[in-house]
């Protein structure tokens, strides 16, 4: 009996086999996929950033059975959802915290990138892909925002729109295409439901295939930043180095899981605002075309290059300096892979020039997300000998300056930096 | 020792004098009392709302059934909270029409559903506790926390006539309410406690959820560690 089951089971999978790859894929992918057995902390937030994004999509379609994208009904909907609705509450804080959190795990996943070097030869393609990711989802969380049309809702989405009227001569109007009318109204709502729930998710879905499908088929790269493909066994062709991504990374990965859902859900259940930084106060005030706030902020994960946008000065009445760049701050890590010249990958064999980039690149970073967040004038002004300019301002400067040299300055100081030998293996326990 | 005696011995003394100076001063920086167990005051702010609030101010997403919450049955809801014939299962809303009540008072009140979510309970505390007289207006009445509000004075009768010194931006009683300072304090203490309450209905269920949640994970972290560790002994 036990002999004829298994055959049927056999049967089965070679049935499936002969028409679709499903068990060649599940080794290419999983059991016979070969990944340096010393990854440490920094290679967790791969496989969450993929846990919360399966996250906002389950939350998110159960939010859209109840939401209505409408100026005169959306503000209402969200409360339903938090009062009338089963576990509405909970999906919806799942759904807000989670869009906070993707940026956090996006945001450690990048860095981990850049310090162990995983974005260059040969990996260069599945780095593009990754700031393509990064861009989509910054789109994302800004279709999203507008939603629940509270007050932050809609005024910061009038800010960003605004970014485009910016543009020489096609700027007013490109904005307006934007809107689809003369303000942020009812027809914006509209589109960015639509961008938000169908469009943006797509591509974000298709990216991430690509990326993955990429970095399976160069192989991961890790914190020693070796190839672990240049030294194999010489009879089965698996690298020395390498252990299978299942079991052992997969049981890995679940400690990773259920460390970040006990963070996540601590913020879910006892701090879903965040103290304002999550969810912002004035967005339980709907939203109103008339009463513009007297601050504007937009949410944390964008607070650094809403920084260098005011940073920058106007050249005559033209915000358009400032809005170019905090464009090329966020494309800047694009070209990462082009601008840095040093001979090893890895942070653990560069010098200390290189260390004091990255340091006062992450310095600046957080110091202008922090600005971004807080008024101007938050620490009033110098005196007549510096015009008088706001002195959080001139500090936002400073950092935009550090901020931009980091990338192009790279080429120079990744070459003059003094490197240390790096190991022919990876380094294990 | 005696450097420390002594600065007691100062600091009471100080007390003293500022509090003879300032008798009738009425502090508004201060927190708001607001505790979800205590349940009576959770009652006493409804009705202090429904009485005062809602007949201007709806709050359209709340349930009138929701203060099951708070302890009331439907039957109680019904016999004290419901005067014009609604439903329990309807919204609190208010007939009033948003326009005329802007042309009446300059702005139309807002729904105060989630009120406390958006300016926070202490702010809405200390509202509702620094009217205070002024001629200038067109209602009579100013706030210290809120310049040139438009709404007036709803609960004078009941805390009385403050008046603002404007130099030392503060506010005495100039002639007594109903209610002594004590007693009005715990009034507007009860309705800010419900307005609390009324912002989000679901928090205390979601707090006791998410211990839940949390011992289960804990459980589980131990559990997947244990199975990482029994695989990973085999990596050298």
């Amino acid at each position: 009996m036990a002999t004829n089951k298994k055959t049927i089971a056999a049967g089965v999978l070679d049935w499936v086999d002969t028409r679709f790859p499903l068990t060649s894929t599940i080794k290419g992918h999983l059991t016979e996929y070969y990944a340096p057995k010393n990854f440490n902390f920094w290679y967790f937030f791969g496989s969450l950033a993929l846990l919360v994004l399966v996250l906002q999509i389950v939350t998110g379609i159960f939010l859209t059975m109840n939401y209505k994208p409408d100026a005169e009904l959306a503000f209402a909907s969200v409360e339903y959802i938090m009062r009338d609705v089963f576990g509405g509450n909970i999906i919806r804080y799942m759904h807000s915290t989670g869009a906070s959190m993707f940026f956090v795990v996006v945001y450690l996943h990048m860095f981990r990138g850049v310090i162990y070097g995983s974005y260059r030869t040969p990996r260069e393609l599945i780095w593009l892909f990754g700031v393509g990711i990064f861009l989509v989802l910054m789109g994302e969380a800004f279709f999203g925002y507008l939603l629940p049309w509270g007050q932050m809702s809609y005024w910061g989405a009038q800010v960003i729109v605004n970014l485009f009227s910016t543009v020489p001569f096609i700027g007013p109007d490109l904005s307006e295409w934007l809107r689809g009318d003369y303000l942020v109204s009812d027809a914006t709502l509209n589109r960015f439901f639509a961008f938000h729930v169908i469009a943006l998710p797509l591509v974000l879905l298709g990216l991430v295939a690509v990326h993955i499908v990429a970095l399976h088929e160069v192989g991961s790269n890790n914190p020693d930043g070796v190839e672990i493909k240049k030294h194999k066994d010489k009879e089965t062709g698996i690298p020395l180095d390498g252990i299978p991504f299942h079991p052992y990374y997969s049981v890995k990965d679940m400690v990773g899981v259920v460390a970040f859902l006990m963070v996540f859900f601590a913020i879910v259940f006892f701090m879903p605002e965040m103290g304002g930084y999550f969810l912002e106060a004035n967005n339980f005030v709907p939203a109103d075309p008339l009463k513009t706030p007297a601050h504007i902020a937009p949410v944390w994960y964008f607070t650094p290059y809403y920084s260098i946008l005011r940073a920058v000065p106007p050249i005559g009445i033209s915000q358009f300096p400032g809005v170019v760049a905090m464009g090329l701050s966020v494309v800047a890590f694009a070209f990462l892979p082009w601008l840095d010249r040093s001979p090893v990958k890895s942070i653990r064999y560069r010098g200390k020039l290189y260390k004091r980039w990255l340091t006062a690149f992450v310095i600046s970073f957080v110091i202008l997300g922090y600005l971004g967040t807080v008024p101007g004038d938050i620490w009033g002004q110098f005196g007549p000998w510096l015009g008088r300019a706001d002195r959080a301002t001139v500090l936002a400067r400073i950092c935009s300056v550090v901020y931009f040299a980091f990338f192009a300055l790279m080429p120079w100081y990744t070459k003059k930096d003094q490197t240390k030998p790096v190991p022919e293996r990876v380094t294990y326990k | 020792m005696m450097k420390k005696w002594f600065i007691q011995a100062f600091a009471s003394l100080a007390l003293l004098v500022s509090g003879m100076a300032l008798a009738n001063e009425v502090r508004i920086d201060v927190k708001a009392p607001i505790s979800m167990s205590d349940k009576a005051s959770l009652q006493r702010g409804a009705k202090n709302f429904v009485n005062y609030c809602l007949n201007c101010h709806s709050a359209n997403y709340m349930r009138y059934n929701r203060l099951q919450d708070i302890g009331l049955t439907d039957k109680q809801i019904k016999e004290n909270l419901l005067f014009a014939g609604e439903k329990v299962g309807e919204t609190m809303r208010v007939s009033m029409n948003p326009k005329d009540a802007k042309k009446w008072f300059g702005a139309a009140p807002p729904d105060l559903s989630v009120e406390v979510r958006a300016r926070g309970a202490d702010w809405v505390y200390a509202y509702l506790r620094s009217f205070y007289k002024d001629d200038t207006r067109p209602t009579g009445w100013n706030n210290q926390v809120f310049d040139k509000v438009a709404m007036p004075h709803v609960l004078y009768e009941l805390q009385g006539v403050q008046v603002l010194d404007h130099e030392t931006h503060t506010l005495t009683l100039e002639k007594a309410g109903k209610l002594n300072p004590e007693e009005y304090d715990q009034f507007v203490g009860d309705l800010t406690n419900y307005l609390a309450f009324m912002a989000e209905p679901a928090k205390q269920s979601r707090l006791w959820i998410g211990v839940v949640v949390l011992l289960f994970l804990s459980v589980l972290y131990v559990l997947v560690k244990k199975i990482k560790v029994e695989y990973w002994k085999d990596i050298r």
